[in-house]
């Protein structure tokens, strides 16, 4: 699986590359936007499903016809999980994959 | 109405239409399979498939005959409630597309495993990761074959029990022989082809649906409420089926919990992950199969309400299949027995399909997880790895044919919240900590999965589901498993034990981490972290 050749005190390539001022901004990067998100997604769908539970009257009011603020409030769960999806793809595609492939280059190369 | 409910539909059209599936599917897939010929090909398809086509039969593996029947069908009797569930199954794709997938592609080969063998001891871990993963498939198996039954009864006519096992024995062996031939690459044709078809039908049964209330969803919903009878307007709020106590609403929340953590550990969408030759068509498979997933949802919504306005929670409950049979019984009423047939395939394909995604990902991880590393200790060669893969693949198919025969007309549907539970509470946690958590090691890793899958069957077996629901007054049986009401041995009060399980297995997976003196190995996690995050050392696609 891993062809690391020593664990002892020597450093390895990869240690030596993940402390490399490029690899930290990278995945200081990547958890900077992926740890927030999924906290917002998750407290909000958490949000969602204690409101279904626990305030039924509000949940129950009506908005128009027959459509009450539960029905929208789960509709907009969908919308935010289309939000989000396409926030991450533009992002990762964008802002993070020539980072990531120039590094996987170097490292491949054998330049790090 | 409730006449045409009872008998509907021309059987002949049905398996016609079912039968011109099973035709197209095998061309395509005895074509396809001409180049399987390594581990990759068998497991991983090569690793050729783009991220849609991935995307595809993601949304193929993940509707399942439950998340269309089921959904339509509790939305149509409970209404609002019945929505709350495929909220949970949407939304539980962002922890796939933004924890999940990109570094799970990047780090290992075949199955979940390799990814948390990674930097933790290899035997104890395979075991363990190969354990939960087929006790997530093998609940998950059985509740897709014991549905089976039901849908054969709806939609063949066939309702004595010895003809509906022929029928699950038939299903099974057209299974078997779709992973024997194709392996993961004509498992995965058969997703896509599947897929296109349900999501195609639903979304035509849609918009016919809106076009008879002038595209108003509003209209549907008051005419759901005008035929609901003494449920009146209940069905636009919550509550219906989870309001009644505070240990309903309980249940609820847990469901929720488990439904939105567990999707990202079910080991068959895991593998999905390995088909494609990149981390970046990894992410473009979630993000299409997200859209792909959230639309169809969408058309359950209006399916749901639909059935309940046109044919009305009555007539579905009356039906042979009950709440199953609200999808189908709505296509006979908008487009004959030629709509209905069409939505039958549809239904059976669906089965078909996800059971051999299920039965590919089982014999990867025994195979190459349990075979290979821990019996032959990586001493195998990738052609024995493979043949023993499918011998596994005949093995699980046979227990499924048995099990759903078994199970048919059993209450089989906390399986597939099990199934969940499962994925949730021994697979999530692991993932989550060997991919972020530099201290995290085996003992941890141990303590997390074998906590987290024996509390959640434990916990199942001694509650309301298996034993102890009040007696239905009109029939004198429990709703439990074991329909004696006199026998009742549960001692734990939630049908779904997520809220308990799900915290039980990230605290454990802590608490062992700290309670072994196992030296950490950084160089490993190094090695690991820069790989999941750059690619460096992914496997590739293979080369014809």
């Amino acid at each position: 699986m891993s062809d690391v050749e020593a664990s002892g005190p020597v450093e390895t390539d990869y240690q030596r590359v993940e402390r490399s001022a490029e690899f930290q901004s990278l995945r200081k990067a990547f958890r900077n936007f992926v740890f927030p998100m999924t906290a917002l997604f998750l407290v909000w769908y958490l949000l969602y499903a204690l409101l279904s539970v626990y305030a039924h009257e509000f949940m129950s009011t009506r908005v128009a016809g027959t459509v009450t603020v539960g029905l929208v409030f789960g509709l907009l769960q969908f919308v935010s999980t289309f939000v989000i999806t396409t926030l991450y793809a533009r992002w990762a595609n964008n802002k993070f994959d020539a980072r990531a492939q120039a590094l996987r280059e170097e490292i491949e190369g054998g330049q790090l | 109405m409730a006449a045409a409910a009872t008998n509907v539909g021309n059987t002949w059209i049905n398996i016609g239409i079912f039968g011109a599936f099973v035709a197209v599917t095998l061309v395509v897939v005895f074509r396809v399979s001409r180049q399987n010929k390594s581990a990759a090909d068998f497991y991983a398809g090569g690793r050729t498939f783009t991220g849609t086509q991935n995307g595809t039969a993601i949304a193929g593996d993940y509707l399942s005959a439950a998340s269309f029947l089921g959904i339509a069908g509790a939305i149509a009797v409970n209404g609002y409630d019945g929505f709350l569930y495929s909220i949970g199954f949407l939304v539980a794709w962002l922890v796939a597309l933004l924890l999940v997938a990109e570094l799970l592609r990047n780090t290992g080969k075949f199955t979940m495993a390799d990814v948390l063998s990674f930097r933790l001891r290899q035997r104890p871990i395979r075991m363990a990761a190969a354990l939960s993963t087929l006790a997530v498939v093998f609940f998950y198996l059985l509740a897709q074959m014991a549905g089976a039954g039901g849908l054969v009864a709806l939609l063949l006519g066939i309702t004595d029990q010895a003809g509906q096992g022929v029928v699950i024995a038939v299903v099974g062996a057209l299974m078997i022989l779709y992973v024997l031939v194709g392996g993961m690459k004509g498992t995965t044709w058969v997703q896509i082809i599947k897929a296109t078809l349900l999501i195609l039908g639903a979304g035509a049964m849609t918009i016919w649906v809106l076009a008879l209330h002038g595209f108003n969803l509003s209209a549907v919903m008051q005419e759901a409420v005008n035929m609901s009878g003494d449920r009146g307007e209940a069905i636009l709020e919550p509550g219906l089926q989870y309001g009644a106590s505070a240990l309903s609403q309980l249940d609820f929340l847990s469901l929720a919990l488990a439904l939105v953590l567990g999707t990202a550990g079910l080991p068959h969408v895991l593998m999905r992950f390995y088909t494609v030759p990149s981390a970046k068509e990894a992410r473009k498979s979630v993000v299409v199969a997200i859209w792909l997933i959230g639309i169809f949802y969408l058309f359950t919504l209006v399916l749901g309400y639909g059935a309940g306005a046109l044919v009305g929670p009555d007539a579905i409950l009356a039906a042979p299949g009950g709440q199953n049979s609200a999808a189908p019984l709505l296509a006979f009423e908008l487009g004959g027995e030629i709509l209905l047939g069409i939505i039958a395939a549809v239904a059976f394909a669906t089965i078909l399909a996800v059971v051999a995604g299920l039965t590919i990902t089982a014999a990867a991880s025994f195979s190459h997880d349990i075979y290979a590393s821990i019996i032959k200790k990586g001493q195998v060669s990738a052609d024995g790895e493979v043949r023993v893969a499918r011998w596994t693949v005949v093995v699980i198919g046979i227990i499924a044919i048995l099990g759903g025969i078994f199970a048919n007309g059993q209450n089989i549907a906390f399986l597939v919240a099990l199934a969940f539970c499962v994925a949730a509470s021994a697979n999530l946690p692991t993932i989550i900590y060997s991919l972020f958590w530099k201290r995290f090691n085996t003992s941890g890793a141990l303590w997390s999965i074998y906590g987290g899958l024996i509390s959640t069957i434990v916990l199942i077996i001694f509650s309301p589901v298996v034993s102890g629901k009040p007696a239905d007054p009109a029939t004198g049986l429990s709703k439990s498993m074991i329909s004696d009401p006199s026998i009742d041995f549960h001692f734990f009060p939630l049908d779904n034990p997520g809220i308990v399980t799900i915290p039980l297995a990230f605290v454990l997976g802590i608490v062992g981490t700290y309670l072994s003196k196992e030296r950490s190995h950084p160089e490993k996690y190094a090695e690991m972290e820069v790989r999941s995050l750059t690619g460096a050392g992914a496997e590739k696609a293979v080369e014809h």
